[in-house]
Order: structure tokens, then sequence, then C-alpha cells
């Protein structure tokens, strides 16, 4: 192909910026970034964490789930401004090592719990949040069928997802 | 290994990656320096565009281009027509960007690139255009009719393609008829909603000449093929890679979607990587969807309810265009007569220009439509002439005895004659019974009564050609270093564990753990002669082919390890990454043979000495490589069935309707499937699960609410209703294995095989279920409440 002039391109937009500083698995970070930045954004291309992923951009899906201070949130429906200050939880800090998974997660291999895996981390996220409340756990069918509702999963018909979250609850001796 | 990979429940190689976070989809593989895109899209079904002003959106601060149909050189054109047959006329395909008028709301008008998806966006919506909007008809049989307003001017009466497909003497049939039954039955459309909606990215390396584009698509090497002729490029320097994508379900394997050309042509211009991450409400507006059918069907019985012949003419709605053909159609005329004899079949349809999002295969492809058409005839069947469900399927069944069967006149998918080549319909007939308690139901459904619930049975059988050609390669190589082996084909996934079946299919041959085999795909750099993933075809092609190479690599082994070994080759056996001697302790791992099957200079390890030139064991006569031998542990072969399997299916369910609020909830769900022999019964079951969530949601919820304007009304996971957790109920998956005689691995397809005849059992048990409050026909699916309580009104309750 022949060369042409390169076009000029700016480095980034003109969106005003807004220091954020937050805690993130861990971890403490400071990004100067766009006021109007999502949270997913924020995670999946400033920081480079793209475990978590984006699925419908209006909080339904529930493939962004991650843990905002201890609780389950979107973070598609979050901005990264919102976020200054919390602590955030992300699928890349739940496994127990390199080379093992945590219980839900080996409990999702065993179950086949998951084929695409795009809703997976979402869904680890949400379940592990309730998992980590204090207080009973009700790991009854309806208990499960009701922990899973606010996330859509378009391959495995969630029967083996249910059958993993009973069994993570074997696992780690929850009843 | 002693014990056979092929069958067992194999947990998946993929998997820790997925769970871990550490997937690779479009969106998350890292380009230095890439650039955004959005598009501006049409917010009417039909207009002339009559100015477009980009202005303001080029000089918007972090926008870097805007592309009209004028901007964008060859691409200012009609995109493929990928299926060409000769009933459609003038077939009608989309340009990347639309040209002087618009076909559906959502068509792309004009493509932004700019610093980020946010600047993108808003340059897109600083572009004027000035539209004069014309007329829609929505109505797909108010559109056949003469006036009514034109989808393309050179379309006349909207007819996209018109087919008839004729096998035996269905007017003799007719005429001899005891009994006829005709319905009319509708399914509306739905779509495929990937949890990972499309996405592509690209990047041109003007040093090396090549273009690098990563495309969440089904069909990665024909996306090549269509890339490399529509730019001019040498396939060479045209890679494309299918990385983690997901779920596809068909609506992945169109190409080309404007964005698919006009990213790539941005990288190749502005010189940078430019990549499109589809949303949300994009995926509802502007990626194929599919289902809308009417059937008028008729079945000519006689009083034993044998049914000798059947009539279905039926209306295909389209959409705006038709680039793939006439294909769903034709599976559903073709898949018909489901598992029956029905020796007489006259079947026609009119496929229909709207003015909506294109056509093309989602999951099923035709077949849940020509389901519900003949389950729910067979059923009405049976009441007329007083007949149980299960009996009046029984005595039609194609016999174990009839196989192959044929169906002289129609032509499949593949362009070859429907038959049929297996099956035990009956013994899953029976088994979909016992499972489901099918006789001590009316008792069930009589106490239920007397409580005030209202219990039905429904019930639907489906059959599946699957696994069609033209044909799939399989690449097979013994790693000299670590012993791995790494396996390439031409497919690419999108969550159905193709890295773990294949796995299991090398693994028994060469005797190696399933997660030593190392499965690469959907890379034109890793192999590139194949078509794609569709049409439940990659166990049944890749895994035979893969499966043919493999049995060449083990025979390859095993003469290399005898000679090594110094015992004749029925002497050694392949187990546990190691060729063995049988019956002693001695051995060779298969890194050492596929070291020594390749003669070196350089001692690059322990390992490889062997193989040096010095090395005792190198001592030859004649070159280090023989004349006509290729060097390693290596082998490439291809399987092109000689015709489609069918696979095929019984589901039963148990199913309450409140009358009160007319909400339908599943009781008891039972699924019978045959698949031929299952190399993994736990991704089969996944399969089969995941087909039938998405077939309930097709059944009660999923529609797309097209506005008499041509407006999508529920484009969003908020209004677009599929289940959840909630909605789905415990399915009981019983299986029968009748190996498909076809090919070397005994194997059907079963990617589709889930959804088939969810709508079917639904309508079936929904209508039992409420049969004592009225004479209700249930034959038009989602069946909503709305539908319920109009049905209740009308027979007064």
């Amino acid at each position: 192909m022949k060369r042409t002039i390169k076009p000029s391109i700016p480095e980034r937009s003109e969106d005003p910026l807004i220091e954020v500083s937050l805690t993130v698995n861990g971890e403490a970070v400071t990004r100067k970034v766009s006021m109007r930045m999502l949270l997913s954004d924020f995670l999946r291309h400033e920081l480079g964490l793209t475990g978590t992923h984006v699925g419908c951009e209006h909080g339904v899906c529930g493939c962004c789930t991650v843990h905002i201070d201890g609780k389950a949130g979107r973070s598609c429906l979050t901005l990264a401004a919102q976020a200054n200050g919390a602590d955030i939880r992300t699928i890349e800090s739940v496994a127990t090592s390199e080379t093992v998974l945590h219980p839900i997660q080996q409990a999702f291999k065993e179950c086949h719990a998951l084929q695409c895996g795009f809703c997976t981390p979402g869904m680890v996220m949400n379940i592990l949040s309730r998992f980590e409340e204090p207080g009973p756990l009700d790991l009854s069918d309806e208990g499960i069928r009701d922990m899973l509702s606010g996330n859509l999963c378009r391959c495995t018909g969630y029967i083996n997802i249910i059958a993993a979250v009973r069994r993570a609850g074997e696992l780690t001796g929850r009843t | 290994m002693s014990t056979r990979s092929f069958g067992a429940r194999v947990e998946r190689n993929v998997d820790p990656k997925l769970l871990r976070g550490e997937g690779a989809f479009i969106d998350d593989i890292p380009l230095a320096n890439v650039l955004h895109t959005a598009f501006l899209r049409s917010p009417h079904a039909r207009a002339r565009i009559k100015s477009i002003d980009v202005r303001a959106a080029k000089q918007h601060p972090g926008v870097v281009a805007v592309y009209t149909c004028d901007d964008i050189g060859v691409l200012d054109m009609a995109m493929p027509l990928l299926i060409p047959h000769p009933c459609m006329k003038n077939p009608q395909t989309q340009r990347p960007l639309a040209r002087d008028e618009v076909h559906y709301v959502g068509q792309t008008i004009a493509m932004v690139v700019a610093v980020d998806r946010y600047t993108a966006e808003d340059g897109a919506g600083l572009i004027e255009v000035e539209y004069e909007p014309l007329p829609v008809e929505m109505d797909m049989e108010k559109a056949l009719a003469p006036g009514a307003p034109l989808v393309h001017e050179k379309a006349p009466g909207n007819l996209a393609a018109h087919f008839v497909q004729v096998c035996g003497k269905p007017d003799d049939a007719f005429a001899r008829a005891e009994h006829i039954v005709k319905i009319r039955v509708q399914v509306d459309r739905s779509t495929a909603a990937p949890m990972e909606c499309r996405a592509i990215a690209a990047r041109w390396d003007a040093v090396s000449g090549e273009l690098t584009v990563w495309d969440g698509t089904q069909a990665p090497i024909s996306v090549r093929g269509g890339l490399a002729s529509i730019f001019a490029l040498d396939e060479d320097k045209v890679r494309v890679i299918a990385p983690d994508v997901g779920g596809g379900f068909g609506q992945k394997v169109l190409f080309f979607y404007p964005d698919e050309l006009l990213v790539p042509m941005a990288a190749m211009q502005l010189g940078r990587p430019v990549k499109y991450i589809e949303d949300r409400r994009e995926n509802f507006l502007g990626s194929s969807q599919e289902r809308t059918q009417i059937h008028e069907i008729e079945l000519a019985a006689l009083k034993t309810g044998e049914v000798i012949g059947l009539r279905d003419s039926f209306l295909h709605d389209t959409g705006a265009y038709i680039p793939y053909g006439i294909a769903v159609a034709q599976v559903a005329s073709t898949s018909i007569a489901g598992p029956y004899r029905i020796p007489n079949i006259w079947v026609e349809f009119k496929a229909v220009y709207t003015p909506t999002v294109q056509v093309t295969p989602y999951r099923g492809c035709g077949r849940p439509q020509a389901c519900f058409a003949v389950e729910r005839a067979m059923d009405q069947l049976a009441e007329e002439l007083g007949l149980d469900r299960f009996e009046i399927r029984k005595r039609n069944f194609i016999g174990v005895d009839q196989f192959p069967y044929e169906r002289e006149g129609l032509l499949f998918a593949d362009g070859l004659k429907v038959t049929l080549d297996s099956g035990q319909y009956a013994k899953a007939l029976g088994m979909a019974a016992d499972a489901l308690g099918a006789s001590s139901f009316a008792a069930d459904q009589a106490a239920a009564r007397a409580e005030g619930k209202y219990l039905g049975l429904g019930l639907a059988c489906y059959v599946e050609g699957t696994g069609l050609g033209p044909y799939e390669g399989g690449h097979v190589r013994i790693h000299p270093i670590t012993g791995k082996v790494y396996v390439n084909t031409g497919l690419s996934t999108q969550g159905q564990g193709h890295d773990t079946v294949f796995a299991q299919i090398v693994s028994d041959q060469l005797g190696v753990k399933p997660e030593d085999v190392i499965v690469v795909e959907g890379d034109t750099k890793a192999f590139d002669w194949g078509v794609a993933t569709f049409a439940s075809r990659a166990a049944v092609v890749s895994g035979n082919a893969i499966h043919k190479t493999a049995i060449t690599v083990r025979k390859k082994t095993i003469t290399a390890a005898a000679n090594m070994l110094e015992v004749a080759e029925d002497e050694v056996e392949l187990r546990d990454g190691a060729a063995w001697v049988i019956g002693s302790n001695r051995f060779v791992p298969l890194a050492a043979v596929a070291t020594a099957s390749n003669p070196l200079r350089y001692a690059f390890n322990e390992a490889a000495q062997a193989a040096t030139q010095f090395a005792p064991a190198s001592k030859h006569d004649g070159p280090p490589l023989g004349e006509g031998t290729a060097p390693g542990l290596e082998a490439t072969d291809y399987y092109s069935p000689p015709a489609s399997t069918w696979a095929y299916g019984v589901h039963a369910a148990i199913v309450e309707v409140d009358p009160g609020t007319c909400a339908v909830k599943i009781r008891k769900y039972i699924c019978i499937h045959d698949c031929g022999n299952m190399i993994n019964p736990m991704i089969v079951e996944g399969q089969v699960m995941g087909g039938i969530a998405q077939g309930i949601g097709g059944a009660l919820y999923e529609r797309l609410d097209y506005q008499p304007d041509g407006n999508l009304a529920n484009a969003s996971f908020m209004d677009f209703l599929m289940p959840y957790a909630t909605e789905i109920p415990d399915v009981k998956i019983l299986h029968l294995e009748t190996p498909s005689p076809l090919n070397p691995l005994g194997v059907k397809g079963v990617g589709e095989a889930g959804c088939i005849a969810v709508g079917a059992v639904v309508a079936s048990g929904v209508e039992d279920a409420l049969k004592q409050l009225g004479p209700m026909k249930f034959r038009h699916v989602p069946l909503t409440p709305t539908m319920i309580s109009d049905a209740l009104e009308s027979v007064g309750h």
C-alpha cells in the first residue's frame, strides 16, 4: 500500500479530567481519568484488569459485577469518579493461588457451569459476595436461583450453575 | 492411559483461564494507541437520505475521521451474497454505509473514528442527516399484497424468494386421505443475544503489509477470504483471529457486518489499530435475528392415524436483506416431516422482505418453526381421531429397520437429498413417556384439577440434520520438547468446548492426557483450510478430521518408537505420554520419539543430543531424512461428510397454567436425546441444556417487538425478556446413542438440538392443561400471558 502522510491524531479527548484514588484488589491506585469514564472501562482499559466483562452497559446482565466496598455492584453503572476512595475487588483477585482455584471457581469447573465464559466472572463475583456475607446462606434450590437472579447466561441454561453453587457450598463447608 | 477418553466426562481445559478472568475476548486484547468507532444508525425503517452533514462531527475534539458512503472507496457496494440459490429473485444485501436510502431502523449510515468510544459517540451525535421518511408495512402477509410499500424498489411484492419442493405424490395422498387436518402456526422473531456482543479490531502493519483482524466470528477462514478479496490483498497478508468469543449461536457466522469491513479499512487508512465493540442496543438493532414464520400445514391421514401426506405453505420473514440466502427457510422445509415416514410432501415457502434487521440462522435455523408446525398438527390429528398423542407418533415413526430413509425431492442445506441415516425414535418416545410418568398423568391431572390446579402434558419430537459439509481439516503434531500434542483445525469456538472434545479424540490415539493436548483454532495463521462453526458440525466434521489425522500420527509414532526400542511395531503401545514395549517396563517418552524423528544439528537440550549427527542413534544409511519422509511426528488430514447425519430427540413436559394470572410454570421437563456416540456427555448435556433454556425463552418470553413504524420497542435487556435462573426448571436429560453410520467416530451434531422442540412442547402442554375450560388452541409462540388470557376470554372464561 502506498505510504501516505500520517494523520495528526490527538492523544486523548478533551474531556475534563478528575483524579481518582481507590484500592483495587488490595493495591492503592491513583489515576487521572475522564469524568464520565465508567468504572468498568477504568478497570478494563486504564488498569488492564479485563476479567470484568461488559455485556449490556445498562446494568441488567451482571457480567460487569465487581465488589464495591464489599458488596456486589455493577461496574457499568458506576463512574470511576464515584469509586474514588472505594475498595474494589475484581475476578483477578479471587483464585486461591496461581495453581489453585477458589472453591467457587473449582465448583464451576467440576459442574461444567460455564461455556463461553463471558458471564462467568460476574457470576462468580456475585456468588462470592453472597458467600462472604455474614449470616446464613440459603442454598436451597430456590435460594440459589434467587442468588443468581441478577445474572444472565445465554449458554448453560443455568442448571449447572445452580449445581456449582451447591457444590461450592460443599467445598466451603456451607450448607 | 488405560481408560478411553472418548465418552468420558472430562473437565474442560479452557475453564481455569476463563474462571480467573484471563480469557482474551476481543475488547480484552491490548492494542497500543487503538482508536475507537461508533456508528450513526438510521432512526427510520424506510427513508430517503436527502443530505448528510458531517462537518460538526469532524471538528469535534478527539474525532479522527468520519466516513459516509462517499468516503469508503471500494467498500461502497452491496456486500456479498453468501449462499446463492436460483429461487431468489434479485437478492438484496446491505451496503456497509447506506447510500441514498435506508431499509431498517439501525442501518449504519456513518462511522466515526475517535480517540475513545465516548468521543466517537459524541461525534456520531453531531452528524446531521436529512431524511424523507417513506411508508412501511411491517406485517409479512400484507407486505406481499399488491400496492404494499416496498422495502426495495428492485424487489416487487417484497418477495425475496419463492421455492417449492415435492417428495412423492402429495396430491394423490390427499385424494385418498380419510382425514385431513389443517392448522396455521406462527413463530415470532427472536435474537441470539450472545452475552458478548459482536466485536472487531484491526491492525495494519505497513512494514510487513500484513492486516491482522481480531473478529468475534464463527468463520475466521471465510472472513479472511472475503477480506483478502475485497481489499485486494494476498491471502497470506490477511490474518483473522477469533480469540475467545462470548457465545455465537449463529449470529456471528454471518459476514460481512458493516464493521467487519470498515474497521480494517480505517486501520489501514489511519495507520493505527482501530476497534469496534458493539453495544447491546446495537446488537438488537444491527445484528442478525431469526424465527418469524407463518405456516399453513395440512396432514392427510388414514383413520388409523397413519399420515400419508403433508402440505405446508409458509411465509418466512427475511428482514431487509437476504445475505445468507434461503438457508433458514430451506432447513425448515426439509425438516417439516420430522421423524415421521410421511412419504408424500409438498412444501412451499415465500421469503418476504420486511424493513427490519436482516434474518440469518440463529441456533435451530428454521427447525424450531418446522417442528412447531408439524408437532402441533400431529396433536390436532390425534385429537380429531381420538388417539393418544404418544400413540399417533409411534404409528408414524420411521422404524429402526427403515434407515437410511430418503426423502426424494427434498434437498437439504448441503444441496443433497434428505436422508435420515439412523435412529431409535420409538425407543426414545418410550423413554420419554416413562421418565415423565405419562401412564399415570391422567390421574395426576384429575387430582390436580380437584385442587384447582391445571396441569397439562406437552410432547414433541424433532430431528436435526447435522454435520454439514463441505469439509474440515485437522493438524496434529507431537512437540519434540514437551511431548505435548498440538492440534489445529479451521473452526472457532464460542463456548462449545472444542479444546476438550478434540483433545479427547487425540488422547485416545496417542495415549496422552487430554490436558496435554493443546487445541489451537480460530487463527488463520495456525490453520487456514476449512469453513466455519455452524450447523452443529464441529464434532462431526472437525472431530472426524482430527481423528483421522491422529491415527496417522499414531502410526508414525509407533513406527519410530519400535525402531528406537528395537522391537516389532505390534509390540509397542502408546500410553501415559510414552511408547511402551507391551508387557515390559521399557519405554521412551513421546517427546523423545518426536525428537528422534527430527534429525538435528544442534543439541538444544539433553533429549536433542540423541538426534544430532554424531549420536549413535542417528546412524543411518542414506540421507538423515529419508526420501519421501517428513520430520517429526505430524500429519494433516481432512474429513468431508458424504451427507448430513441426523440426530433426533423427544421432549416431554408437565406444565401448570394458572388461569387467573395466565402464568405458565414448567413442573417437569424430560429430554431424550440422541447425537450418536458422545465424545463428552458432560459437554453434550451442557449444549442440550443451553438449547432448552433458549427454547424456553422462545416458547414463553422472547419476542422482538417491532412497532408499526418499524422501530424496535424492546432493544435492551430491560425490555427483551430472556430467561434467568428463576425461569428455567430442572431438566432431566437422558441419552440414547445410536452411532452415526456415516463417519468413523459415529457422532452426530448437538449444538442446536436443545432449542428445537421446546415451543411445541410448551404449547402442547398449555393446550392440554386448559382443554377442560374450552376448545382453546395455542399455535403461536412465544406463548404470552396475554394470549392465554385472550384464549380464555374467547371461551367465556
